[in-house]
């Protein structure tokens, strides 16, 4: 069991590789990053702008092939990425901000599987009835919403809850409060009144995708025979369901999450930016409009190693859960 | 269990006692019970009117092919119908209406009072707890007071009692490490664990083989003994209830069309339809001597059945009056348990109809139309050996072991005969199989088809040659594209052959002529046809290259018994007007018997033993042949209360197992009763086949093989 972890292992550390070198070349390719510095007023000269970018290791003039060598080279010596276009160390930058978005990330996730399994399983239970077309609905209906659309629905709810409390009970805006006075428990709370919305918009949307899947893993179980050789030994139908049925129906669901918990990154993106984080999926959109390729480069391998890890931690779990895949 | 609750059980008692002590003496009865699903194209009423009782410790069978309502009444009793069905009637345990009671409340009696087993032992165990963990489970719900111990070495003891060996080790496996065998088994200690007073056996060994399904039904009836309980045994084998049950209710149609006791049923059948079920059996004692009887036609659907009795379209000897009216189920005699639901009872059982002539015999082939063979080998098999490495290691592979899947399989099949290959499941039927029709050079031995060696052929010579041997599948459904229609499905060797499309329609027609079916429904889909007829498809794509040898891989076993007869007939007519090579591979031995001219048998890879059909038949010479025979179930219960059962222990070993010397040695009866320099022989020596009595035989002691029928 272990030897096949760790082959998996090799093989998720052997793509996340792939995956950063591809995307190195791929920015490297599209994005012009001397662009940024032909704009200004007074332009610089091009021996300037050559150095600057010389120094990044960015110019477009030497062949993407050595530049590549020369990251990795410096990745491997130095154990650095590089530095942004702000002079900064990717290392650093990301160092700064993995953190704001892994809390974003676990917190929305986990409460995403919770909130997708429990209505997923409650739907199919009660396939066809009111209940089961309502969540059906409103599941479709945030599936459908752009993920700033629903930042914003819940940033007005917010304020009209604000309003007519008279309180700021809930907010918003960055992180956390700047220049706020008090202990230790008033900077978690404050800290937890910020994470609110960001987590709830996230979760919802995480949920509405996973009670889909849920729901029809748990169709298939529904109908299985030993649902009905537990309620033959005397279980009510709703033990049955919930002892043998949901323990099955999760199964699948283990590759589901794992693997969805790093697409989310791509969910957060959006939901940082609206709500003013400053986390990794902001750098990596800043990154692209910016046109810094070894931030992105080093928004990509953040990415390729949330996978890394989600991929080995979904065939933990699968082999948890399935006592038929243990060797 | 009942000890744990006094307070319920005498509840229970005093309310039967009071109340309806009068209405219900019975342990069971089932009254006018009516079970119908609404659906959208209308609603189908799968149990129309079913009455029946079981009383205490009494063991009934009903006996029913697919869609008679024979599991849904069952079901109805358990409480086990989805929300959707609408009972109706009345369902009386321990006189106590079981009808419009809540599921909490029947959930007390599931389980404890009445327990199921139910068909398919793979599914029916949730497979992410241990087997151990399953029982337990069932045994806790009913006494919240036992502890988890407690149950844990209860479950083991009941593991015991069911015949796993091991059950310490066993109790912590997971349902995918066991057998199908064992899982029956896991699933009877469920069913017995709480001493329920009624156990309703849904078809228990349908799944399983023949020696496993003795061994089942061994078990079975030790469990009833031990719990004292009432047992309904619900299967489509007249074979299996023939032996067991005290009485039988026959179902068509969802109603009870005749009940009586198990010799009434057997030998006095007076419903038109179990003299044709009867008939149409291909049976041990008889097979291969006449012809089968087919009951034509197939059971009607439900949805909309036409008025009058539902058996009529297929009854030889309806009248008038049986299209308007719906016979009810009438005495047939002065027993009050002796009925039938024909019109026409009287005159059956006064034997004014002769039972016995009921049904036409079907014709045999006139002589004109039978192609004339010479007789040459038209397949050999020499020494064919398939084996798959195991290997293991996720990073470095490592072979660690060998499965013997073809071990040195020798047969040959002349033209215009049978050759019946059998055995238990994974001993290596379908890979032999399989490994001929590949027509490619085998791992090891040889494969000459018509006088030419197949690791010979050039791609082209290979190609031509697949006209001459063709294939016919288990599953009807299955092998047939549900998105085709008849035509181009049956067409399709000949595009694969490049035969110019109109030459290809008249091919079809005349071989859908050929296989009984009409020509004009053959721009129909697969869904529009029966299971025998869309057998019969299967047969006409196989035909429709004018091959010389068809394999016939469990051509009927998956088709209802009534069906069967006919299917079998058509292969048999087929062959003598065609000429054609069989090669006939099936695990129901009876059905080999009805077809085959020559048998081989084979275990763990081997044919342990071939010859002729009649001889093997009658007069086995292989411990296994023997034990095999034994195991097949007769539908007469005369001979199944008068010959004595070898029942072979434990499952087929696996075939990556070494096992010195002869590999059946370990569940062989004949080595447990030699003496000790006899078994150091079969332990030492690999036996080879030799000729004994007319057919050849693997055995070193085949000689003394009448010790295992005098001394059991």
């Amino acid at each position: 069991m272990i030897g096949f972890i760790a082959k998996r292992f090799i093989n998720y550390a052997v793509l996340s590789a792939i995956a950063t070198l591809s995307a190195y070349v791929l920015a490297s390719i599209i994005l012009n990053p001397a662009s940024r510095y032909l704009g200004r007023n007074p332009r610089p000269s091009d021996d300037t702008i050559n150095a600057i970018l010389d120094g990044l290791g960015v110019n477009p003039n030497t062949p993407v092939i050595e530049r590549l060598w020369a990251w990795i080279v410096n990745l491997v010596t130095h154990g650095s990425l590089g530095d942004t276009i702000h002079n900064t160390t990717v290392i650093s930058e990301m160092t700064a901000r993995a953190g704001t978005s892994l809390r974003l990330l676990i917190l929305g996730t986990i409460i995403a599987a919770i909130v997708g399994v429990a209505i997923g399983v409650w739907g199919a239970v009660r396939q066809y009835r009111i209940s089961d077309q309502a969540i059906s609905y409103a599941s479709f209906t945030i599936l459908a919403t752009p993920a700033f659309v629903l930042g914003i629905l819940l940033m007005i709810l917010a304020t009209m809850l604000n309003n007519v409390l008279g309180i700021q009970l809930i907010s918003f805006t960055g992180e956390y409060t700047a220049g706020l006075d008090g202990g230790w428990w008033a900077h978690v709370l404050d800290r937890a009144a910020h994470l609110l919305l960001p987590t709830i918009s996230l979760a919802l949307m995480g949920a509405a995708g996973y009670s889909r899947y849920q729901r029809s893993a748990m169709l298939d179980v529904l109908a299985a025979d030993y649902i009905r050789t537990a309620r033959s030994k005397g279980r009510t139908r709703g033990s049955a369901l919930v002892r043998h049925g949901v323990r099955v129906a999760l199964i699948p669901m283990s590759t589901y999450f794992a693997y969805s918990f790093a697409t989310v990154l791509a969910g957060a993106a959006v939901t940082e930016l609206v709500f003013s984080w400053h986390g990794m999926g902001e750098m990596l959109v800043q990154a692209i409009t910016q046109s810094d390729i070894n931030a992105f480069t080093g928004a990509i391998l953040f990415n390729a190693v949330l996978i890394l890890i989600a991929g080995t931690l979904a065939d933990i779990v699968y082999a948890a859960l399935d006592p038929r895949v243990r060797v | 269990m009942t000890e744990n609750h006094p307070t319920t059980t005498t509840k229970t008692r005093t309310l039967a006692g009071h109340q309806l002590a009068e209405t219900s003496s019975h342990l069971l009865e089932v009254r006018d019970l009516s079970v119908t699903f609404p659906q959208p194209g209308g609603s189908v009423t799968a149990v129309r009117g079913v009455s029946y009782h079981v009383d205490k410790g009494e063991f009934l069978g009903i006996v029913g092919e697919s869609g008679s309502g024979k599991s849904v009444s069952s079901l109805a009793v358990m409480g086990l119908l989805p929300s959707s069905a609408k009972v109706s009637g009345d369902i009386l345990f321990e006189g106590t209406s079981l009808l419009g009671r809540s599921d909490k409340e029947l959930s007390r009696l599931r389980g404890d009072g009445i327990s199921i087993i139910f068909q398919d032992p793979l599914s029916a165990l949730t497979p992410v707890y241990t087997i151990g963990a399953q029982i337990a489970e069932a045994l806790r719900l009913h006494d919240r007071r036992l502890s988890k111990q407690a149950a844990n070495v209860r479950a083991v003891e009941l593991l015991k009692v069911v015949g796993i060996p091991n059950p310490e080790r066993r109790a912590q496996a997971f349902p995918h490490e066991f057998s199908g065998g064992m899982r029956q088994r896991a699933m009877i200690a469920i069913a017995i664990a709480n001493n329920p007073r009624l156990i309703i056996a849904d078809e228990p060994t349908t799944a399983l083989d023949v020696t496993i399904q003795a061994q089942i039904l061994e078990v079975l009836q030790k469990a009833k003994d031990m719990t004292g309980a009432a047992v309904v045994l619900i299967t489509h084998d007249l074979g299996v209830v023939a032996g067991n049950a005290d009485r039988i209710a026959v179902m068509y149609a969802g109603r009870i069309v005749e009940t009586g006791t198990v010799d009434q049923v057997f030998h006095q059948p007076s419903m038109p339809y179990t003299i044709g079920l009867l008939r149409s059996m291909p049976n041990l004692a008889t097979a291969g001597h006449t012809r089968l009887v087919p009951l034509e036609g197939r059971p009607p659907q439900l949805s909309n059945l036409a008025p009058g009795c539902p058996f009529a379209p297929r009854c030889p000897v309806v009248i008038d009056a049986c299209r308007t009216t719906e016979p009810p189920l009438t005495l047939i005699g002065t027993d009050p348990l002796n009925s039938s639901a024909c019109l026409r009872v009287a005159e059956i059982a006064s034997g004014a109809l002769d039972r016995g002539h009921l049904y036409p015999v079907p014709e045999p082939v006139i002589a004109a139309e039978r192609a004339d063979v010479a007789s040459e080998n038209v397949l050999a098999v020499e020494a064919l050996k398939r084996h798959f490495p195991l290997s293991r290691g996720s990073i470095f592979k490592q072979t660690i072991g060998m499965v013997r899947a073809v071990d040195g399989v020798d047969f040959e099949i002349k033209s215009g005969q049978t050759l019946g290959l059998v055995g238990e499941s994974g001993c290596g039927k379908s890979t032999t199989i399989m490994e001929i029709l590949e027509l490619a050079k085998p791992q090891s031995g040889c494969v000459t088809i018509n006088g030419v060696d197949v690791a010979t052929l050039s791609a082209k010579e290979r190609r031509t040659l697949r006209r001459e041997i063709q294939v016919v599948f288990q599953d009807p459904m299955a092998s047939l594209d549900p998105r085709l229609p008849v035509q181009d499905i049956v067409a399709e060797p000949l595009t694969v052959h490049g035969i110019p499309a109109r030459e290809r329609l008249q091919k079809v027609r005349d071989v859908l002529d050929l296989v009984g079916l009409d020509p004009s429904m053959a721009s129909r889909y697969p869904h529009e046809f029966s299971g025998g007829q869309r057998q019969r498809i299967g047969i006409a794509r196989a035909l429709v290259t004018d091959p010389k040898i068809v394999v016939l891989d469990e051509p009927v076993s998956a088709l209802d018994v009534s069906i069967q007869a006919g299917v079998i007939n058509l292969l048999q007519d087929l062959q003598e007007k065609l000429g054609l090579s069989y090669l006939f591979v099936a695990h129901d031995l009876a059905v080999v018997r009805q077809i085959a001219d020559t048998v081989a048998v084979m275990y763990l890879g081997r044919i342990v033993e071939s010859g002729p059909a009649e001889q093997i038949f009658e007069n086995p010479q292989h411990p296994y042949t023997l034990a095999l025979l034994s195991a097949v179930p007769v539908p007469d219960p005369t001979v199944e209360r008068s010959r004595t059962r070898i029942i072979l222990e434990g499952d087929l070993p696996s075939p990556t197992e070494d096992i010195n010397g002869c590999n059946f040695r370990t569940r062989c009866p004949l080595y447990k009763l030699m003496d000790a320099a006899g078994q150091v022989r079969c332990r030492s020596e690999d036996p080879i086949q030799r000729p004994v009595e007319g057919s050849r035989v693997a055995c070193h002691h085949a000689e003394y093989i009448d010790l295992m029928t005098t001394t059991v």
